[in-house]
């Protein structure tokens, strides 16, 4: 199975590439991407050269043009789009239609794979993504068990590419309001998840608090693992009750079930994480192409080290393993 | 309860407590030379910073008994230090050695946040854009203080890594091997 992995930045991407990535995945250092973060991304020029880089080392890079364009600002996605082509990327990674459409017409030769944000989630509507819109590829939500996964694969040509590490959304991947209620920013439409602009950190006594516009949203004692400030890992309190309403701060961590996602007829595997830093990327990695390998050769997956990396130091397989149907 | 990641040295209390007396001002001296050579060679750390880079940082040690304020000010950045918290925009703490080792990439800055090593308070956005520039700008302060030194250079080198080998701390940056 091919892994692919983030990259937020050129040291990122080489990074990875030395650390065995068979494929890289970034973005252009603006709202097309869903990781629009402050010195993140990369410019055209730093794109071209990083491509270059991982073509010489035999590795293929993927940008995300993953956010949906805004009414009367279309043009910012389109040039992202014929750059993507410029730069000679491997393929570009969309999520909205209209944008798949503008792909397939102007840049037919450019590979098209169906971002996670579009939330496709059985395999009737990605036959549609594939016979209207050419896509090679769809990244499928966060949603789904492993049998669903096998499922979808009996019934479709199109390639699918599952998230093995990383953060966990609340499963309505492309819909998720939640950052834009909060700060009237989203993922979807600007490329941030509670945006750093909107966050504030405040630590006394040892207990650290953390407020997203404004709203705390959680509270953490002394010496317990922080979370990301995000609205969907937050703790409240109702009542007597204190609780995480949407889902616990914790990583998925699906390197237990590689073998059982290949069963299943999935390609590739990827990893969670462009906002992390070049250590970040070496480590999961290095990891994650030392399975693999272990894997396609039928010898026992080394035991990973990956814990202490993951959001709330803790780890879940997440809807692989519905537990809780 | 968080597990700290992978035992980060702490500065001996011994010599932290002679710095609390020590004079401060050449230290200042070396590391706002050691700054502007950085900022020399490595312009785009600053133009990724963007709006950013006329933040005013405080980093503070917390086994040392002084903060650094660090201004890059567009590519022309001013050091200071102070054993007092200055106002600035925002405020990176933790220990010398997890702060050293995000800038040489051998900690991961949202792990250092995750088990508590690291704190952040005021502008998240600065904060974010000063560690990715750093990160993307792959500093070795080692090699920049060694080269800084000229004719000494070898001696830097030998010094950095036999304080690296005795104390654990990433003073400089390690090449990653290509593992494929």
């Amino acid at each position: 199975m091919e892994i692919v992995c983030p990259a937020g930045t050129p040291a990122a991407l080489r990074a990875a590439v030395k650390a065995g990535a068979h494929t890289v995945y970034c973005g252009f250092a603006d709202e097309t991407n869903a990781r629009n973060f402050p010195g993140l991304n990369f410019d055209r020029d730093e794109m071209r050269d990083s491509i270059a880089f991982a073509h010489d080392h035999g590795a293929k890079v993927l940008i995300a043009i993953n956010t949906y364009p805004r009414a009367g600002d279309e043009a910012l996605w389109h040039r992202a789009v014929a750059d993507a082509a410029k730069c000679r990327a491997d393929a570009v990674i969309l999520a909205d239609i209209g944008l798949l459409a503008f792909a397939h017409q102007n840049f037919p030769e450019l590979r098209r794979h169906l971002s996670v944000q579009a939330a496709a989630a059985n395999a009737d509507i990605i036959n549609f993504y594939g016979r209207t819109f050419g896509v090679k590829r769809v990244v499928l939500p966060r949603v789904l068990t492993v049998p669903e996964i096998a499922a979808i694969n009996a019934e479709t040509e199109v390639e699918t590419e599952v998230f093995v590490f990383g953060g966990l959304c609340v499963m309505a991947e492309g819909r998720c309001s939640l950052s834009s209620y909060a700060t009237g920013k989203s993922p979807n439409m600007n490329g941030v998840c509670s945006p750093a602009s909107h966050v504030e950190y405040h630590e006394q006594g040892g207990q650290l608090d953390a407020r997203l516009g404004g709203y705390t949203i959680h509270r953490v004692g002394k010496g317990e693992p922080a979370p990301y400030p995000t609205l969907c890992k937050g703790c409240f309190t109702a009542g007597s009750k204190t609780g995480h309403l949407f889902e616990d701060p914790v990583s998925l961590n699906a390197e237990a079930l590689m073998p059982q996602l290949q069963k299943a007829g999935v390609t590739a595997l990827k990893i969670e994480g462009r906002q992390r830093s070049v250590s970040y990327v070496s480590q999961v990695v290095r990891n994650f192409r030392a399975a693999v390998d272990a894997l396609d050769a039928g010898r026992a997956m080394p035991e990973g080290m990956l814990v202490r990396l993951s959001e709330g130091q803790a780890n879940t397989t997440g809807a692989y393993r519905k537990t809780w149907r | 309860m968080s597990q700290p990641l992978d035992d980060i040295p702490i500065f001996p209390r011994l010599p932290a407590r002679f710095l609390r007396v020590a004079p401060l001002a050449p230290v200042a001296l070396a590391l706002n030379r050691l700054a502007r050579r950085v900022a020399r060679s490595h312009p785009s750390m600053f133009r990724r910073m963007g709006p950013h880079a006329h933040a005013r940082f405080e980093i503070d040690p917390t086994d040392l008994p002084f903060v650094i304020v660090i201004e890059p000010r567009g590519g022309a950045p001013l050091v200071a230090l102070s054993r007092q918290p200055k106002p600035c925009d925002a405020r990176i703490a933790g220990p010398l050695a997890a702060l050293l080792g995000m800038v040489h990439g051998a900690y991961d800055g949202d792990a250092l946040f995750f088990s508590r090593d690291l704190t952040v308070e005021g502008d998240t956005s600065a904060v974010l854009a000063l560690r990715n520039a750093i990160d993307a700008a792959e500093l070795d302060l080692g090699a920049e203080l060694a080269e800084a030194l000229g004719p000494a250079s070898g001696l830097v080198r030998r010094l950095t890594e036999f304080g690296e080998r005795r104390t654990g701390v990433a003073l400089s940056r390690h090449e990653e091997i290509e593992t494929w």
